[in-house]
């Protein structure tokens, strides 16, 4: 394999990672795709913007998050040195307010009254809606009705932020059914609707602008790391659905290549059952919802259900950046079971007092398969993206037990 | 000539506008769908869209994603939908057929696979949603190579600027999007069509079809006025859906409940009579 001067030029000015990317959209979205592609580039490069982004992250979001050595956890499995970074003490409970607000700053420049986010587990659309109440703008929230179901915590604390959840009845009634229907309100509502993609993927410019709102995760996690271990990691590891919480660790890291890295890909219930959402790992290029990246598919390139105890996992996709970093080798990609990532969401309460979501479990699962078999000066960085009180009926339902 | 070239000449010498018929391939099983496509000339319809069903209709309404459904359910592949315009191409050499849809099954066939059965198949143009002029090197291009037209769709979010690259490399006709929104969703505002069908003409020698929330004959009238032609689809993929039984399976009534409403369709669009329909 060619080995590349840098993991982190893409994309190329077509939205481009590889083959990966692109902007596989309808007509009527394209002005303003490009519209906001130069909003975006004239946002980020204006200290202004930079210095109201500070502003909100210190004090609104709770910004640094905080690098937390675990410990015990650390003990129990014998290796590796693990470090938390704490995603979920981030106001509204996960990495995905970053992004959130870095979208909702840039729609208050480009005059856009009225936010449509589509969301999974329920992170990214309670992230919209508490910055769409901060900012007094009109936020509707497109959901599957099955995750609707069974994330009914966050739910209940979308209606009361104020925004308008609509449960999406189409397909399979998950993430990929949502993200359909929110492209279909911003195709009807086009002139006056900004819509706030929660991860780093859809038409170019979403994945790089959203990896760019996440990659302050990495840059925290190497300053705090410096400060703490007077050095940088030997490896880190996130869980990846679309992989905003991934990427933006990842990003930072990238071209450090004594750095190993790895996404973890909800598995369900393993790969070789068909019933999953590992798009790399069970997938092929396709495209859908604006990019090229790999998917879950039939030989006729109809898009298969994905199956996840994570609703923030279940999407038969994946960021097309990670499908990049895959295909050049650079991050390596793991299944993790929905009963790997149970174990991970016990242990991790268990031991460090932490419940985590469901997601950044599968992140767990797979540290308890990697970090006992490195050395203990061995330093590993998992990303915590998200708190799991959300998860607690349907962990209590798969553990057999009731609330 | 190409047949789509040839069609709407003879529109133009006729002087009277064009009826685009959009049907799902496979709604709601293949053999009622293809009897349908064969029937579709006789009842009126000048130029046929052929949809290509898809899970994830991004730019489609509930009418045409519950058809795609639906004929997937029942097996309908990319392959099968060539066979459909094969059959169909041995008893018809003259109506235009254009399949419309996304781009995926497409990828997953294989780009210089499927032109070349699509050619041989019979299949004059195509419509993919998903594919802006940013993406030309997908399709567009080696599609115009392999002599099928690509036809662009024009919304009325392409303003001045951006309507050059639209029309670019669009061949066959233009297909004006009535409304920002999805298939079959609002009603457009003749009057507003009909406008921006003139200053898409301004940059274009090619024909003008006019789509999306076209239902009733009066509307399709109405739209015809101020264009070359006038597609149908929500309206006759809801038609199908009418007359199945409660299994979701063809009645006796499913052909002529769609031919019956293209008969309507076809009578309404024939009593405009145009200056120059090119």
């Amino acid at each position: 394999m060619n080995v590349l001067n840098s993991y982190r030029t893409g994309p190329d000015e077509r939205g481009h990672f590889g083959i990966h990317g692109g902007r596989f959209v309808a007509e009527t979205l394209m002005p303003n795709i490009l519209a906001l592609e130069e909003a975006y580039n004239a946002a980020r490069v204006d200290p202004e913007f930079a210095r109201e982004m500070d502003g909100y992250l210190a004090h609104y979001v709770g910004r640094p998050s905080a690098l937390y050595y675990a410990e015990r956890l650390t003990e129990h499995l014998g290796g590796a040195k693990i470090y938390l970074k704490r995603e979920e003490l981030n106001h509204t409970g996960s990495h995905k307010v970053n992004n959130v607000l870095g979208q909702i700053l840039l729609a208050r420049r480009m005059g856009k009254e009225r936010i449509i986010a589509e969301t999974g587990a329920g992170q990214h659309g309670v992230a919209a809606a508490t910055l769409c109440a901060r900012f007094g703008l009109k936020c509707i929230v497109y959901m599957g009705a099955v995750d609707v179901e069974r994330q009914k915590p966050n739910v209940f604390r979308m209606n009361m932020l104020g925004a308008e959840v609509v449960p999406v009845q189409s397909g399979s009634r998950t993430l990929k059914d949502a993200m359909n229907e929110a492209l279909r309100d911003w195709v009807t509502n086009v002139h006056d609707t900004f819509y706030c993609i929660g991860t780093v993927a859809g038409p170019h410019p979403y994945p790089a602008m959203v990896r760019d709102f996440q990659s302050i995760i990495g840059r925290e996690t190497r300053a705090q790391l410096l400060e703490m271990e007077g050095r940088g990691p030997d490896s880190l590891i996130a869980a990846v659905g679309g992989g905003s919480n991934a990427l933006g660790l990842f990003h930072e890291f990238l071209d450090d290549p004594e750095v190993e890295i790895f996404g973890v890909e909800a598995a369900g219930r393993g790969v070789s059952s068909g019933e999953h959402a590992a798009s790399i790992t069970g997938g092929r290029p396709g495209v859908l919802h604006g990019n090229r990246t790999y998917l879950l598919m039939d030989g006729d390139g109809q898009i298969s259900e994905a199956h996840s105890i994570s609703a923030g996992l279940d999407y038969p996709g994946i960021g097309p950046e990670h499908s990049y970093l895959h295909d050049v080798g650079r991050v390596t990609y793991l299944p993790c079971t929905d009963d790997e990532a149970l174990e991970g969401f016990q242990l991790l309460a268990k031991l460090e007092g932490i419940i985590p979501a469901l997601e950044c479990a599968h992140a767990i699962g797979k540290v308890m398969e990697i970090a006992p078999g490195k050395p203990k000066d061995h330093i590993m960085v998992v990303s915590l993206s998200g708190r799991g009180d959300k998860d607690i009926f349907t962990v209590a339902e798969h553990l057999g037990g009731r609330l | 000539m190409t047949r789509i070239a040839t069609r709407f000449a003879a529109l133009a010498t006729e002087g009277r506008p064009g009826l685009v018929t959009f049907i799902t391939a496979g709604d709601p099983d293949g053999a009622t769908s293809l009897a349908i496509l064969k029937a579709l000339p006789e009842a009126g319809a000048d130029v046929i869209e052929l949809g290509v069903p898809f899970t994830d209709p991004m730019a489609d309404g509930p009418a045409i994603q519950a058809a795609g459904l639906r004929a997937l359910r029942n097996g309908q592949t990319l392959a099968r939908t060539l066979e459909m315009v094969r059959a169909f191409r041995a008893g018809d050499d003259a109506t235009p057929i254009i399949l419309m849809g996304y781009y995926n099954p497409i990828y997953i066939y294989g780009v210089e696979r499927f032109l070349g059965d699509a050619r041989a198949a019979g299949v004059d143009g195509l419509i993919v949603v998903d594919l802006p002029p940013e993406e030309d090197d997908e399709l567009c291009l080696p599609a115009l190579a392999a002599g099928l037209d690509f036809i662009r769709l024009a919304t009325p979010t392409t303003d001045e600027k951006r309507l050059p690259a639209v029309l670019r490399h669009t061949a066959g006709f233009v297909y004006y999007v009535s409304i920002t929104g999805i298939t079959g969703s609002a009603t457009p505002d003749a009057t507003l069509v009909s406008q921006a069908v003139t200053r898409i003409k301004k940059h274009t020698d090619l024909p003008v079809a006019v789509g999306f929330g076209v239902r009733t004959p009066e509307q399709a009238r109405a739209i015809a006025a101020g264009a070359d032609a006038v597609v149908v689809g929500s309206a006759l993929v809801e038609a199908v859906r009418t007359s199945l039984d409660a299994e979701g399976a063809a009645t006796p009534q499913t052909t002529e409940t769609v031919l019956s409403l293209v008969r309507d369709l076809s009578a309404a669009v024939r009593t405009v009579k145009r200056q120059s329909a090119a």
